[in-house]
């Protein structure tokens, strides 16, 4: 079940969920989707975000103290879900989904219409409960591949991966970094010898030029903390903001892209 | 989550080296962590497995760390108590001052086996900075420490003396700003520079292979200990009590006296202020399964598995999780877990320091007020072992702060 993206790099765009409240969240998604985003990661705020760098933290804090869950963010899914069929991930650490049981997780995401998920900290060796009941409600289990994964490591990965498989650009948190295709490029290149999966590459994708950069070797490119704090440094006008941003990228692609399938 | 939960304990059963203690503890991490962690499994493994590695350890623990650490029959507090005769396991006299060093000079012997030269460690008192910043020192490894800001005020003694060590202590003021906070920001370090770098990490916490290995290396605690009492009393303790944080200085001393069923094992953890969410640190009294930087065990947290904020007058129970292997020891029945409050902990420090001269750090002092409340319930005959984690010249500013001995009109004990 490989999702298809239809432009290329095709954008899938991170938010907090709850950054600054759940209503902004939804008016932000919805800007990013009319805008072109293909797929939208739903960032479930965890108090503890081990492999999230500065941005996503404050955030997560923003968030927090705003009381959002990941039911309020199941129901956030939902609501979005009424007005658009685009793709809906939820991107969450493990011990939200864990407190929820992972069959109610699934069943509740799939009746939200959620596409699928990414349980930043639950790598494949340790997912076969969860695997279970998210194949049987046919949701797509999406996974981290990293620079640093032997290919032993890349082959179970793309054993146990559905929808596409998200290449880690470089080793650590998510966050801004000028230099970093080189990795990711390599990662690629040792990823699809294992997958035929379409690959999304993120952690620190920012700039128009490395959004199209990530074109040439991958299907898409993931943006997280750019959006993230595009949305902390425009209060009351989030929405506008992000599809601003997203014009900007979008502008930096071959004009011969949106019409790729 | 019962079901993953007994699915797993029944594929693994209870073999430590799975990495389950029942169905505790495994590997929940990132995957760009996962290579390093398989990488220190396999040196570790070797490393168990290598004569030369274990000389070179007992070699160190001896004559850098001054091993083995005596077994002090505690004659006054014994009397005042009256009841059982206290034995107290004198980690405090080790280089450094706590149990801590047992681990750092076992994971510096690996971080030379697997060629990094570079060091990070999270610290919550302190204590377990102190001791990875000198054996970085004796090894020559660059060394960076993590620590929250809270703890950094909390223990600015400790704060110098890493920095005297050569070694770099960085401020964490995310979150409680403690040691949780702290491992959060190691374990960023660690996804940044995994090709170059070792954590160090601090106690029977995280994931595989760190509570397996750190617990092995704190096992010449107990393994001692069992062998002095013996040879002392010529039986058994009734009671073998440590304080648990994460759960190191504990693990090592219970591990000796598993099989020994006649042995009850007792783990104080902080209960801090009060009983409510954030005034203390008792995971196994508010606390359910979660997972946690690495590993599930039980974990304070709220119904939507936010992990709670902790408190307690000593910073090395400050933590919202404990190690995977206490879990299991705690559902398995093995051993039992109570909690001590500040203020006992704080009675309990001045107890010690008054009745034997010892000054224990606070940490430890909530098992001495364990044993305070148990000794004089139990007979002559029986025998009651404390394990002293580590003296309390650190906490001698918290002390002060807290007891007011010299505010006007304070009463002196």
């Amino acid at each position: 079940m490989a999702i298809a993206f239809q432009t290329r790099p095709a954008l899938v765009a991170y938010v907090t969920c709850g950054d600054p409240d759940l209503t902004t969240t939804r008016n932000v998604i919805l800007a990013a989707f009319d805008a072109g985003a293909e797929i939208i990661e739903l960032g479930v705020p965890f108090s503890d975000p081990v492999a999230d760098g500065r941005v996503i933290q404050r955030a997560s804090d923003r968030a927090l103290g705003r009381g959002t869950t990941l039911k309020k963010v199941l129901e956030l899914a939902a609501d979005i879900r009424r007005r658009s069929q685009a793709g809906l991930i939820i991107f969450s650490y493990l011990n939200p989904i864990l407190q929820m049981g992972f069959r109610r997780f699934a069943q509740a995401a799939a009746q939200a219409g959620v596409d699928g998920a990414l349980v930043t900290d639950l790598p494949v060796e340790e997912a076969d409960d969860y695997l279970h009941e998210m194949r049987m409600r046919r949701l797509s289990t999406i996974f981290l591949a990293a620079p640093t994964s032997t290919d032993q490591r890349l082959e179970k990965i793309a054993q146990s991966a559905n929808g596409f498989v998200y290449a880690v650009s470089r080793t650590g948190v998510t966050g801004a970094q000028e230099r970093l295709l080189d990795d990711a490029r390599q990662l690629v290149i040792r990823l699809r010898r294992f997958s035929r999966l379409p690959i999304a590459v993120g952690f620190g994708i920012s700039t128009p030029a490395q959004f199209v950069g990530v074109g040439e070797f991958a299907e898409a490119a993931v943006v997280g903390s750019a959006i993230v704090e595009t949305i902390e440094q425009n209060p009351g006008r989030e929405p506008e903001a992000v599809r601003e941003f997203i014009n900007r990228l979008f502008l930096a692609r071959p004009p011969s892209s949106a019409k790729m399938v | 989550m019962g079901t993953t939960m007994v699915s797993k304990q029944k594929a693994r059963g209870n073999e430590p080296f799975s990495g389950r203690f029942g169905p505790y503890g495994g590997r929940y991490v990132p995957e760009t962590l996962m290579a390093a962690l398989e990488e220190l499994e396999l040196a570790y493994d070797e490393a168990r497995a290598d004569r030369n590695f274990q000389r070179r350890l007992e070699y160190l623990y001896r004559h850098y760390a001054g091993r083995p650490t005596p077994l002090l029959f505690a004659e006054r507090l014994s009397k005042s108590l009256g009841g059982a005769k206290i034995y107290l396991k004198r980690e405090d006299l080790l280089h450094t001052g706590a149990h801590k060093i047992n681990n750092c000079l076992g994971q510096a012997l690996l971080v030379e086996r697997m060629g990094k030269h570079r060091v990070i460690a999270e610290t919550g008192a302190g204590q377990h900075g102190v001791a990875t910043a000198t054996v970085c020192a004796l090894f020559g490894f660059e060394c960076v420490v993590y620590m929250g800001s809270e703890d950094m005020r909390r223990q600015a003694l400790n704060v110098f003396r890493m920095r005297l060590l050569g070694a770099e202590v960085r401020p964490v003021t995310s979150g409680s700003c403690t040691l949780k906070d702290a491992i959060n920001e190691a374990m960023r370090d660690w996804v940044t520079n995994v090709r170059t770098t070792h954590y160090l990490l601090g106690s029977v916490l995280g994931a595989h292979p760190y509570p397996v290995m750190v617990r092995d290396f704190h096992r010449v605690i107990g393994r001692e200990a069992r062998a002095q009492i013996l040879k002392a009393e010529r039986k058994l303790p009734s009671l073998v009590i440590a304080c648990v944080g994460g759960g190191s200085n504990s693990i090592g001393i219970f591990h000796a006296f598993l099989k020994d069923k006649s042995v009850g094992l007792i783990g104080v953890e902080a209960g801090g202020r009060s009983q409510s969410l954030g005034d203390h640190a008792a995971r196994f009294q508010g606390g359910r399964p979660g997972v946690l930087q690495g590993t599930l065990s039980y974990v304070l947290q709220d119904d939507a598995g936010q992990i709670a904020t902790t408190h307690s007058v000593s910073a090395g129970l400050d933590y919202p999780s404990v190690g995977p292997e206490h879990a299991w020891l705690k559902d398995s029945g093995r051993a039992e877990y109570v909690s001590a409050s500040d203020e006992e902990a704080l009675s309990a420090c001045q107890l010690l320091a008054q009745q034997e001269g010892i000054l224990p750090a606070l940490e430890s002092a909530h098992a001495i007020a364990e044993a305070a409340k148990r000794a004089p319930r139990m007979r002559p005959s029986d025998i009651v072992v404390v394990n002293v984690s580590g003296r309390g010249d650190k906490d001698v500013d918290i002390l002060r702060e807290k007891l007011q001995f010299d505010a006007p009109g304070a009463l002196v004990p």
